[in-house]
């Protein structure tokens, strides 16, 4: 496969300009941007608050410096509080051009959007001449969540990405699998998966702190339709999700927007610290596919049995469908149909190759479905972190 | 012999997966013993492999997924109504089930 070369080193499969809003009053004006530039290639992403959050910031940083962006436009109304310098500085050190339109000094919507398009056009016209370089799958960062589960994701869909996961980590990749609160009554089998006694601790630690957040807020995480396909309790939940993690040794803890420092199996801990504070932890799978993109994930593995339709700003989601049934019904959004092992007509590992493969052709350049079909969903909100513990990122 | 409609995905388990919807009334066969379904059953949800007591956890994956909040009897359906988290209560869309005592 062949990725586009950015000035910071880093490898990426698309070539996007972000047209990113910093407060809701600036999301019309930034998608009419995007809108009227009327390219793939041009993504909306944005924060709609007024309040300044590290968290965001992070997490803006992270994605505006994705390796599959090639350059930025900030949209501002001018009076909130999110740190539109700092964010424009880091996006600026990597290398990647950035331009701030700031409303209120611009004239208004009319010559905002205007001055936008413009500066997108000079961008694309610009990000032709990012080098194409030979990219390996060791390059490749991959991320999974699973969406609308029901009895079967963890039969079919979840371990056959947990098969493609040992694959592509056997070829020295990076893989990331989430959701502490979605993991709960597993913490045990997944800290003697962990390189080192203390990271286990750790990992231990953060499924009590979800278990904790998720008591508080009243729900766990766990919708009227994962009952309905047959899960019971969100421990039954859990130990299908945690198949989609593989066989492979865990070799470290992180938080939303941190990269991970070297190759292999992390999870991502996306339970906020502290008491709860903002809310639910994760209000919908879109915010966690968004903190996955955000770590460096190029390409996000999306289990579902009920069967999900979303894909995401920067990176391309992969469906793998669970259920024979729902697949089916939503064939058109499906890449995989791990339900074929339902009916006993594939073995997990066979659809295991199968994802892997996929993620080569998608790498190369191939479209998922939901990519074709124009799906971009984004959310970000308001969260708290402290810096990760010692023990999360052992040294090898 | 089992129905290949009913899935054992560890030898500790109590419960049998679907993976082939199976109507009420029907008799089907698990492990060499007949039973004959009280309500439909799809896919992904679960069955007893044995009756389970009061209090008794329910295994899946051979591990454990929550507990029974009153007997099973061998095939019934095992979900909502006769079990609960120990970690969690789930919630349907009208109310919450299974609330941790």
């Amino acid at each position: 496969m062949r990725g586009y070369l950015r000035p910071d080193g880093r490898k990426g499969i698309r070539n996007i300009i972000l047209v990113t809003y910093l407060v809701e009053c600036a999301h019309h004006v930034a998608r009419a941007i995007v809108t009227k530039s009327n390219s793939d290639n041009v993504q909306l992403v944005g924060f709609p608050g007024c309040y300044p959050n590290q968290y965001s910031l992070k997490i803006m940083e992270g994605l505006c410096t994705h390796p599959n962006v090639a350059g930025v436009v900030l949209v501002s109304l001018g009076c909130e509080g999110f740190n539109r310098e700092q964010l424009s500085k880091t996006i600026k050190a990597s290398g990647r051009p950035v331009e701030t339109l700031i409303i209120q000094e611009s004239g208004g919507t009319k010559q905002t959007i205007n001055s936008g398009i413009d500066k997108v056009s000079t961008l694309l016209e610009a990000a032709k001449s990012i080098p194409l370089v030979d990219m390996d799958t060791s390059e490749l960062v991959i991320g999974t969540i699973c969406g609308g589960s029901d009895g079967t994701s963890g039969i079919s869909a979840n371990p056959a990405v947990g098969h493609c996961f040992d694959q592509l980590i056997a070829e020295d990749a990076t893989c990331i699998f989430e959701e502490t609160g979605e993991l709960i009554g597993c913490e045990q089998i997944m800290a003697e998966r962990a390189i080192t006694p203390e990271l286990g601790e750790e990992i231990v630690n953060s499924v009590a702190k979800a278990e904790n957040y998720y008591t508080v807020m009243g729900y766990g995480s766990f919708a009227p339709g994962n009952a309905e396909g047959g899960l019971s309790t969100q421990e039954e939940k859990s130990m299908g999700a945690y198949a989609k993690s593989g066989a492979s040794k865990i070799h470290g803890l992180i938080k939303p927007g941190d990269i991970p420092n070297q190759k292999g199996l992390y999870l991502m801990d996306v339970v906020p610290d502290g008491d709860p504070l903002y809310g639910f932890p994760n209000i919908v799978d879109s915010a966690e596919i968004i903190e996955m993109i955000a770590s460096g994930s190029h390409i996000i593995l999306f289990t579902t049995g009920r069967g999900s339709v979303v894909g995401s700003a920067i990176s391309p989601v992969i469906k793998v469908c669970a259920n024979p049934e729902t697949y089916n019904k939503l064939a058109d959004d499906m890449d995989v149909n791990a339900g074929k092992v339902i009916n006993g007509e594939a073995t997990v590992q066979q659809v295991g190759r199968e994802i892997y493969d996929l993620v080569s052709r998608v790498a190369a350049g191939e479209k998922s479905k939901s990519e074709d079909l124009g799906h971009q969903e984004f959310v970000i909100t308001y969260k708290q972190f402290e810096g990760l513990g010692p023990n999360c990122l052992p040294v090898r | 012999m089992i129905d290949k409609r009913f899935v054992l995905l560890s030898k500790e388990d109590n419960v049998f997966v679907c993976a082939g919807q199976v109507l009420a009334d029907e008799s089907i066969c698990l492990e060499g013993t007949t039973v004959t379904l009280n309500v439909d059953i799809n896919v992904g949800h679960k069955i007893a492999r044995k009756a389970i007591a009061k209090g008794e956890k329910i295994i899946k994956y051979g591990a454990s997924i929550g507990s029974a909040k009153q007997a099973i009897a061998f095939g019934e359906h095992v979900h909502l109504h006769n079990m609960k988290s120990d970690y969690i209560a789930s919630h349907t869309r009208a109310s919450k089930v299974g609330e941790v005592s």
